[in-house]
């Protein structure tokens, strides 16, 4: 039965969000966008697909990951909220997947595309290194050659992830244009594209990108939220007040978000970078700081001049420091589904070192700053209230930078 | 619609010889040096010029356009820059074509009736856009259309047939063939290819004069390609020279420029 009145049907036939997404790449590029698009209709009708997909989630990646209720985190919290206040925390385990962040599961279903399309070339760009991780795993276990584009200044901190990619098999190639981030690996992959259409599949890493594809990562990484959703009623016999995410391009937060949208009792918050703050100008934060505009193939929220230069992003987190998001984050933004707030650089310190000790878990930076937003909204809530938050990666790859902005000599 | 890119395009069929298309990045490396380099382009024997907007993010661009983007955006070149550039251009080439070349964002960032607005106001004749397809025409297109300014579309090696007549439907001015699937700059297709991809478009395009570019840097390149095309578009080698001589590239590029055009010329007695 289609649902008329549903927050889950987008996108249109075009590619729109609202206003947003679309297809705003060369020429060149358009024919294998649409070959693309035919192909992935047809894979999402094909049950073999679908058996396949599964299957390697379970089997390879892990899946389903755990519903984990942090009791610690909570008592924690509790002890500095008024009184009857302070909600229980639950997180989603994305980071115990294989890989160690939920990168994977995309991963897999574009490598699937991949091969039912007769590709025999993988690229991707990377910021923190788990998109580029989780990539070079899929084409290991695929046995297809694996280019992934990495910001220099992104491998000079997220070193262990170069590492990991060149085990794998990868070529990594350092990018030296712009800031030496992410959007400097995007334009430069997207310029290896264009130049290999004829054998090359791009396994674009986040929520964002031309159309299908930010279609298609949401699907892929659904996993997350239709999950938690039946763990979350097994468990606790309901469904969550709130959920919580973190956001660079957006599509862990997509993933959890996506599959509870039509549940109106269900708040959702997502939570974008600010750096060294917004007002300082120093911050990753498109939806408080940005306005729409067109880069990277789809119309979205974008850090930006008034002549439409993109600006350069900063955030501790190598994975959010992107001046973008995916597309349908800025409707439903618009739209007022989901709230957006934003972390800065020392809360999600603070939230990594408070995961460490109260749980045992040692999280990646980018889940730091969903933490760090718990943390706050948690003293605000009800003590019989349920935030159900995903813990997309861990922090392994992270503690060289903690421990520098910590001030600690490893 | 007005029509200094077709009367050129006349001439230059009534000459017997292809267009010669040449490419510059705006404000490089300073604002105040484009117009010494538009003169000598012109001076040069260039029919119609392509004035690069700058972008943080040429990603269709390859090394030579990337740092020239860089350069002229690291002097401050401003969108308001580019227009003043070409009000003047106007003032002092009232004949020659020029058409604005660049990246989506900075075209629509204060709505596309703006930009439409100041192209027209500044004698722009024609606006050529790398990230917006067929499919996202509405987002630049009709505002064009209504200012009375060309939407150059561009095709290429993976443009099938199937796909052609959309890309045709609304093209004005000229078609753009990117005759390599890459990058600018780099390497250059097979003559004999680009024979073929010409006599294929030119069988759907009717009158709409066809050019070719990517890859063309040499005369006896661009003379090759101008015994099958109505133009031939040169860039990358063109900012390569004022990427070497900075603001004292006007003379190097003027020879470089009559060059090309003296192949141009020549082609019948080369064929």
């Amino acid at each position: 039965m289609t649902v008329i009145n549903s927050y889950r049907n987008q996108p249109d036939e075009r590619g729109h969000f609202g206003q947003f997404g679309g297809r705003y790449v060369a020429e060149t590029l358009m024919p294998l966008i649409l070959d693309l698009e035919r192909e992935y209709r047809a894979a999402k009708a094909d049950s073999e697909f679908a058996r396949e997909f599964e299957w390697l989630l379970e089997h390879y990646v892990g899946r389903p990951s755990p519903l984990y209720y942090a009791e610690r985190l909570t008592e924690t919290l509790r002890e500095s909220a008024p009184d009857g206040k302070g909600a229980q925390v639950w997180f989603k385990r994305d980071e115990l997947n294989h890989t160690g962040a939920h990168k994977i599961n995309n991963c897999i279903g574009q490598i699937l595309l991949a091969k039912r399309m007769g590709k025999t070339r993988i690229i991707a760009e990377t910021g923190a290194g788990q998109h580029g991780v989780a990539t070079a795993t899929v084409a290991a276990r695929f046995g297809l050659p694996c280019v992934i584009y990495m910001g220099a200044r992104d491998m000079e901190r997220q070193q262990p992830n170069v590492f990991r990619m060149k085990l794998l098999g990868a070529e990594v190639i350092g990018v030296e244009s712009g800031a030496r981030t992410l959007k400097d690996a995007m334009n430069e992959a997207l310029r290896d594209w264009v130049a290999n259409v004829h054998d090359t599949f791009y396994i674009i890493g986040t929520a964002a990108g031309p159309h299908p594809y930010p279609e298609l990562v949401r699907d892929f990484q659904s996993v997350i939220g239709k999950e938690a959703k039946v763990q979350m009623q097994a468990q606790a016999g309901r469904l969550p007040d709130l959920l919580v995410a973190a956001i660079g391009g957006g599509s862990n937060a997509i993933g959890l978000f996506h599959p509870f949208l039509d549940d109106a009792s269900v708040r959702m918050l997502g939570v974008e970078a600010a750096g060294h703050g917004i007002e300082s100008g120093a911050h990753a934060a498109s939806l408080a700081g940005g306005a729409p505009g067109v880069l990277h193939g789809n119309k979205t929220y974008l850090l930006q001049d008034d002549d439409g230069q993109i600006a350069e992003a900063h955030s501790i987190s190598a994975g959010l420091d992107y001046p973008g998001i995916g597309p349908e984050h800025s409707w439903l933004r618009d739209i007022g589904r989901v709230e957006y707030t934003s972390v800065t650089d020392t809360e999600a310190l603070d939230a990594f070192q408070l995961l460490c000790r109260t749980e045992g878990i040692i999280p990646a930076l980018e889940p730091s700053h969903a933490i760090a937003a718990v943390a706050r909204v948690a003293r605000e809530m009800d003590r019989d209230q349920i935030i159900c938050a995903n813990l997309c990666g861990r922090g392994d790859k992270d503690i060289f930078t903690v421990a520098e902005a910590l001030g600690v000599a490893i | 619609m007005n029509d200094r890119l077709s009367a050129r395009f006349a001439a230059c069929k009534a000459q017997g010889r292809a267009a010669l298309v040449t490419f510059v990045t705006g404000g490089d490396p300073t604002p105040g040096d484009t117009a010494a380099v538009l003169d000598a382009l012109v001076a040069g024997g260039a029919d119609v010029i392509e004035l690069g907007m700058p972008f943080t993010d040429p990603m269709a661009d390859g090394s030579a356009i990337q740092l020239a983007n860089l350069r002229s955006l690291g002097s401050g070149t401003k969108t308001a820059d580019l227009f003043a550039i070409a009000t003047a251009f106007r003032q002092r080439h009232p004949d020659v074509p020029l058409v604005l070349m660049g990246y989506a964002n900075p075209m629509i960032r204060r709505g596309a009736d703006w930009f439409a607005a100041q192209a027209k106001a500044a004698g722009v004749d024609g606006i050529i856009c790398v990230d917006i397809p067929p499919e996202e025409d509405a987002e630049l297109g009709p505002a064009l259309d209504d200012a009375g300014v060309h939407m150059v579309r561009l095709a290429t090696p993976t443009t099938d047939a199937a796909r052609l007549p959309q890309v045709l439907d609304g093209a004005s001015g000229f078609l753009y063939y990117v005759s390599v699937a890459g990058i600018t700059g780099k390497q250059q297709a097979a003559t004999a290819s680009i024979e073929e991809a010409v006599a294929r478009l030119k069988a759907s395009a009717g009158d709409l004069p066809i050019v070719v570019g990517f890859g063309v840097r040499t005369p006896e390149q661009a003379a090759a390609i101008g015994r099958v095309a109505d133009g031939v578009v040169v860039g990358s080698a063109i900012v390569d020279i004022v990427g070497s001589h900075g603001n004292q590239a006007a003379p190097y590029v003027q020879a470089y420029v009559a060059s090309l055009r003296g192949a141009l010329e020549t082609r019948e007695k080369v064929a």
